[in-house]
């Protein structure tokens, strides 16, 4: 056999080579995980890491300067007998499930108008996003004007027609100030669930109104069991990221109340920012952030494994 | 050793005054920092401006600065509530700007972050006479000097002279049982007081804290034992609850601005604020607001049953980390702009915003020029810490942070709790941070 000049072995390995690339990139799997690596990347480090670093400084004892040491449930465990902290959990869940309820059933409504023929479609479409593409701190300190105990529009409104007397305190009682924070919420949030609606609404095939219309449904009918099965999957994708959205609500609350009257707006996230950042204890903060996880677990499996079941799409009942 | 003999002289009480006494032989104190290193450039995150005109004469003395010495200076300015957060994170990272001028206790949260200031302490100390108790309480931690107080933007009472005439009384009462009476008489004059009572950082933990130190309350005694739930504090609870009643209402709500706009809308005639309230009347085109700033005058806190000045101030602090790259930049930068020659064209271009630190800064014309700016020259030296009476440091900075001073003089005030409930309640908040 005769020997192989050097320029003949490597017209023989390059091939080799080339042959092995060919064959991984034709492999579905490793294809697969090729094209998801950049995003799990992306994931990886701007995710799961920040959400790692969270739960291991809720398990540390660590200030603002100091990492601070592995100190287990200790922070939790604190917490458990902190009463504002489980005055700021009663007041999360209530500003969510209010507000929430609130946004779907008025932003259902104004999605089914807004599916008729209406003059000025596109205007009246653009103007209900306004809320919406007002940013956050802007209309925050819009409604800290219209609530303020000396100067507030609304009170002065009412005033002038004879309607009350005195001005309206709207954030100096707890109550007052739960419900208006509740109402800015609101306001800001209905263009959202409103638009993706009004979006699934035009989806709905009129085929399937005409069929019921001819087995001789009325409008509630054609609702019930028409417009609500279809347009389900998207409520249960927009009310996740609505509750989600209210859940986690700091700017708000910030700029309007601080947390205040005596803490009765204090919401987790507001608490989590006022104790790891004003108060400098970065593991209790953390604590209290990490509080927030199940509670948000819990509204994203109800939404999808809830909402999703083709039993209540159909209708009918569990 | 010299030099060490040299601090602790300075450092002693009497000693700043025993050299400016006559007679007594003294060396004028040198500064023998080195200079700043070649090619530095230096970030600087302050806080953002009430008066256009002092952020202006702070830059153009930040300036001359680099005139002088070639070290480029960057400033920026946020409000000094979001500046907690900044400084915070730029502890933690370890990157950030060089030198931050915040407030309070912040620097006590990162303490071993940051760049060691005592030699230019004693310095401006020694040049100036000494710093107030209360200043030095806020720069030093042990025996070093981890801040340079910068003075603060003091509160005093703002009150309406014609509505305190009308409640019947000719001049502003010095005790707290007269400071009721007054109350009570502004609101029977139509004009009540208004004091925040929501979570305002400054205004409400400023006469929420002064109450209850006037009366004796301490959130902690000296040795930073839990101390908050005593007869004392209920005393001044029992006796805000009485202050309250005569508020307008709303003032639970109340943040930082809100007395200032319920203040210059004429609708309240008295209030603890600083003297941006009256520098916006006296300036403004509007004669209605000239009017306010012609019948409206200052005094400082009133003294309570304790028998001391207790007033809570918002000191502005100064601090450097120890990661910058220019150390010597910074404390060159430092000691130029608290150099007297610059601190009087600021303070008088400031007019009167900020609170000197050191007495030796009294002298300047912009305190005396208007009468109705005098009481804030002296808040520092009737001002106790926000640590009062135990250390400053993590734990105190929780507690301000946290607003339990202020949630319990809301919910005592109110009735949501009665002043004992409240009392108590607020001692398990703190002992979540002192005992920790």
């Amino acid at each position: 056999m005769a020997s192989l000049t050097p320029v003949q072995r490597t017209a023989r390995v390059i091939p080799t080579r080339q042959r092995l690339a060919f064959r991984l990139l034709d492999d579905r799997n490793f294809l697969g995980l090729l094209m998801i690596a950049p995003a799990a990347a992306f994931l990886l480090v701007f995710l799961a890491y920040p959400l790692a670093l969270g739960f291991w400084l809720g398990m540390t004892d660590a200030t603002i300067g100091q990492p601070g040491r592995f100190v287990g449930f200790a922070n939790f465990i604190s917490l458990a007998h902190d009463q504002i902290f489980w005055l700021s959990v009663f007041n999360t869940t209530f500003y969510t499930v209010v507000a929430s309820a609130l946004k779907f059933g008025l932003g259902l409504y104004l999605a089914l108008l807004l599916n008729r023929r209406l003059a000025m479609k596109s205007l009246v479409r653009a103007v209900v996003l306004l809320p919406f593409v007002t940013p956050t701190v802007l209309s925050a300190i819009a409604f800290w004007w219209i609530y303020d105990p000396q100067f507030s529009i609304i009170s002065w409104s009412l005033i002038k027609l004879g309607l009350i007397h005195q001005y309206i305190d709207f954030l100096g009682s707890p109550w007052n100030a739960r419900w208006s924070v509740i109402f800015a919420n609101v306001w800001r949030g209905i263009p959202f669930v409103a638009i993706t609606l009004l979006a699934g609404l035009q989806t709905i095939s009129p085929s399937l109104y005409e069929a019921a219309t001819l087995d001789g449904a009325g409008p509630w009918q054609r609702f019930r069991f028409v417009t609500l099965p279809m347009l389900s999957p998207i409520i249960a994708v927009v009310m996740t990221f609505s509750v989600l959205l209210t859940f986690t609500d700091f700017q708000l609350i910030y700029a309007i109340t601080r947390g205040g009257p005596m803490n009765a707006t204090q919401l987790m996230a507001t608490l989590s920012f006022q104790r790891a950042i004003t108060g400098g204890n970065l593991g209790e903060g953390a604590a209290i952030a990490d509080a927030m996880v199940p509670f948000l677990l819990a509204a994203i499996l109800f939404s999808y494994f809830g909402l999703q079941r083709r039993r209540w799409q159909q209708g009918s009942r569990d | 050793m010299a030099d060490i003999t040299r601090r602790r002289v300075l450092q002693s009480g009497g000693a700043a005054g025993l050299l400016l006494m006559p007679g007594v032989a003294r060396a004028e104190p040198t500064w023998n920092g080195p200079a700043p290193e070649s090619g530095a450039s230096i970030r600087v995150l302050r806080w953002k401006q009430f008066i256009q005109a002092e952020f202006d004469s702070f830059v153009a003395n930040t300036k001359k600065f680099t005139e002088k010495t070639g070290v480029k200076v960057r400033v920026d300015a946020e409000s000094w509530d979001d500046i907690r957060p900044k400084s915070a994170v730029a502890a933690n990272v370890g990157a950030g700007p060089d030198i931050i001028m915040g407030t309070l206790d912040d620097p006590f949260k990162f303490k071993d972050k940051l760049l060691d200031l005592t030699d230019l302490a004693d310095y401006i100390g020694a040049t100036s006479g000494g710093w107030y108790p209360v200043a030095r309480k806020y720069g030093m931690s042990g025996n070093r000097w981890i801040a340079l107080p910068q003075g603060a933007s003091g509160g005093c009472m703002n009150y309406r002279i014609s509505t305190m005439h009308a409640a019947g009384f000719d001049e502003f009462p010095k005790d707290t049982a007269g400071y009721l009476k007054l109350c009570q008489g502004l609101k029977k004059a139509g004009k009540p007081p208004g004091f925040a009572l929501g979570h305002a950082t400054g205004d409400a933990n400023g006469w929420a804290q002064w109450c209850m130190w006037a009366h004796g309350g301490k959130t902690v005694d000296d040795k930073n034992n839990v101390a908050i739930d005593s007869p004392e504090t209920v005393a001044a609870l029992e006796y805000a609850k009485q202050l309250y009643a005569t508020y307008i209402d709303g003032v639970l709500s109340w943040l930082d601005p809100s007395n200032n706009k319920a203040f210059l809308a004429d609708q309240i005639s008295l209030t603890l604020n600083g003297i941006s309230i009256y520098t916006v009347a006296k300036n403004s085109p509007d004669p209605a607001l000239k009017a306010i700033a012609a019948d409206m005058d200052h005094a400082n806190m009133p003294i309570g049953p304790v028998g001391h000045p207790t007033e809570q101030q918002n000191i502005l602090n100064t601090y450097a980390y120890a990661y910058t790259k220019y150390p010597n930049a910074v404390r060159e930068y430092l000691r130029f702009m608290w150099d007297k020659d610059q601190v009087d064209i600021w303070e008088t271009q400031s007019n009167g915003y900020v609170a000197p630190p050191l007495p030796a800064w009294n002298d300047n014309p912009i305190w005396t020029a208007d009468p109705k700016v005098t009481p804030f020259r002296d808040v520092l030296k009737y001002a106790l810490d926000d640590g009062y009476s135990g250390a400053l440091g993590n734990a105190s900075a929780a507690v301000m942070g946290d607003f339990v001073v202020v949630d319990m003089f809301a919910e005592a005030c109110t009735g949501n709790k009665s002043a004992k409930d409240a009392a108590h309640d607020a001692a398990e908040r703190v002992k979540r941070y002192y005992n920790a």
